[in-house]
């Protein structure tokens, strides 16, 4: 135990020592909730749009005041052909056109139905999909209301119900993608490159040859980025609900539980790479490849894996992330509890005694 | 009893014989000189001894523990210093030694008397909270001898401790070596430096993972008839037929 605690306060003395990697490793978490959530977003506000409405009937003029008030759209002015709104589509920026039939009210009034066609600026295709999506909201939102007080209801559109993210919320998304990933690099990364540190400047071979045991010196170097990690989970959680807004719906300490156990599972990955590699350069290299990437690109939180080839669908049932990402998503944003992810969790569980097996085992094979 | 016992200890790697058959002896409180050219399979041997490497075949024992079965205890009996640098660059003077010191298990007490004791003998009082990085490498390197021997080993293994210092500070290390010797402590150190061979009691010198020699110094000059221990190297070490790695 004595010799534990030595190892411990050595850890504790090498990251507080070095402080601009310690201001990193606490910075990055609030640096990325803060870009994903102000900067990088791709939820939409103030888009201008404009109208082609030839009719300028009670029903197009109401429409157009419920697009504008929304908080996702500015009205910028109307257009007489289609050749004005390319126009200025091209000159003014302008990111989602309105167009009306001749005979808009008429043909609701008569026909029962009528089509308005939303246009955007499909070259940045996300920002498109979402815009005609808020677009077609609105109007759907309008046609309930009215329909709510007509005598005959003039068409019966299918709604969409936007389940547990009604307004689209980006940060919905990615809060619980950006906790993977902090804690992927944290414990990873900074797991490996502090121990293949030790084998380059010899500090190893000079632990090894005294009575310690090897999983001591291990273990003395997981505690401090398991606390450090802990940390940031806590700075995520608080920025996500008092800067971003997003609640966490489920239990908290079932959350941080479920984060421990991810911590876990990447310091041991951060061990078995630093068994596998001579230097610090190759570790950081392996981590941020093997591990990042696959975490950024294939845990869900950017790209939706449904639309990803089935070869890609079948590689990321082997990244970590994408379970831990699934039940953050789950406790946080649905409420669910340990009985909605028990299938996640058991997976996450058998991956971290797996590579907490294989890295010791390695680890013990290094020193033969 | 005898500090250190090789036979036929050997360490083969694949097809490659790294140490072939070496035996010797080492006796307590001697300062034993462990010789060879790069590639010639010295520090193969040390590992060996040391526990972090185990024998392919043969028999050893360290402080009368058998490196097959024993590491334990032999770690417990041993010190060790590596041509690597053994020091935290990040961690004062003070703190690098309470951690060695720590990870031997040493109570508290024993730790703080010796710790001011060793500044003192090392006139690095003033610099106690100073960290290691700052230091100058001759500094480093009688530092972390004596890291090595604080926990009282009966045995240390120095691997080229004296590595790119100048030869004032060399000279200096070796009083220290002296010192722990005369405390007692069993000193096994492999060097480049043939002048410092003759400041050992006794040398071995390896050519191709083998021993081809071992003697006291003067007992070496005048078998070879050479001048000095440099000639002595020469004579043997042309012998070798592999290349350094």
């Amino acid at each position: 135990m004595k010799q534990f605690k030595a190892f411990v306060r050595k850890e504790f003395y090498h990251i507080l020592r070095d402080r601009r990697t310690l201001i990193i490793l606490l910075g990055m978490p609030v640096v990325q909730i803060l870009i994903f959530g102000f900067a990088l977003s791709n939820e939409v506000g103030n888009a201008r749009f404009v109208v082609l409405d030839p009719a300028q009937d009670p029903a197009t003029t109401q429409i157009i005041t419920q697009l504008d008030a929304s908080r996702y759209f500015d009205y910028a002015g109307s257009c007489r052909t289609y050749r004005e709104i390319e126009e200025r589509f091209r000159r003014e920026g302008i990111k989602l056109a309105v167009v009306f039939p001749p005979s808009f009210n008429q043909e609701l009034q008569h026909l029962h139905t009528a089509q308005i066609q939303l246009v955007t600026d499909a070259s940045d295709p996300n920002t498109a999909t979402t815009l005609s999506n808020y677009a077609s909201a609105v109007i759907n939102d309008y046609q309930a209301r009215t329909n709510a007080v007509a005598p005959l209801p003039y068409t019966i559109l299918p709604v969409t119900r936007m389940l547990y993210n009604p307004q689209l919320k980006a940060a919905y998304n990615f809060v619980p993608g950006v906790m993977a990933m902090v804690l992927m690099l944290v414990c990873t990364m900074m797991t490996a490159i502090t121990i293949v540190k030790e084998k380059e400047t010899g500090t190893m071979e000079v632990m090894l040859v005294s009575p310690v045991q090897p999983l001591k010196i291990v273990l003395a170097k997981a505690v401090p980025y398991l606390l450090l990690s802990l940390v940031n989970v806590v700075t995520i959680l608080l920025l996500s609900v008092y800067a971003l807004e997003v609640p966490v719906r489920g239990s908290i300490p079932l959350l941080l539980l479920e984060s421990g156990l991810f911590i876990v599972a990447s310091l041991s990955i951060g061990l078995l790479i630093s068994t596998a590699t001579g230097s610090q350069q190759t570790a950081m290299f392996l981590s941020l490849l093997g591990m990042f990437l696959p975490t950024v690109l294939l845990s869900g939180f950017m790209f939706p894996i449904e639309n990803m080839p089935w070869l890609l669908q079948q590689v990321s049932h082997i990244v970590p992330a994408k379970w831990f990402y699934q039940v953050v998503q789950s406790i946080m944003i649905k409420g669910k509890g340990l009985d909605g992810i028990w299938k996640e969790t058991g997976i996450l569980l058998g991956m971290t005694v797996v590579f907490l097996l294989l890295s010791i085992k390695n680890f013990k094979i290094r020193l033969a | 009893m005898k500090m250190i016992t090789a036979k036929n200890l050997s360490k083969v790697f694949g097809g490659f014989k790294a140490v072939d058959a070496i035996s010797f002896e080492v006796e307590p409180g001697e300062i034993f000189g462990f010789l060879g050219a790069n590639g010639a399979g010295k520090t193969t041997a040390m590992r060996m001894l040391c526990g972090l490497s185990r024998p392919s075949s043969g028999e050893a024992t360290v402080a009368g523990f058998d490196v097959y079965r024993q590491q334990e205890q032999i770690k417990r009996a041993i010190g060790y210093m590596s041509q690597k640098f053994s020091l935290y660059d990040d961690l004062t003077i003070t703190e690098n030694i309470r951690f060695y010191a720590g990870i031997y298990g040493k109570p508290g007490r024993f730790i703080k008397e010796k710790t001011s004791a060793l500044l003192r003998e090392l006139h690095l009082e003033t610099e106690a909270d100073k960290r290691v990085g700052s230091l100058p490498l001759g500094w480093k390197q009688k530092l972390a001898f004596s890291v090595a021997i604080f926990h009282e080993p009966q045995l240390v293994f120095l691997d080229e401790p004296t590595g790119g210092v100048d030869p004032i500070t060399r000279r200096e290390f070796w009083n220290l070596i002296y010192a722990a010797a005369e405390k007692g402590i069993t000193v096994f150190v492999t060097t480049h430096y043939m002048d410092e061979a003759e400041y050992c009691n006794r040398v071995s010198i390896m050519v191709d993972g083998r021993i081809e020699a071992l003697d006291t110094p003067a007992g070496l000059k005048q078998h070879y008839s050479a001048a000095s221990m440099n000639d002595v190297f020469l004579q043997l070490a042309r012998k070798a037929t592999r290349s350094a790695d």
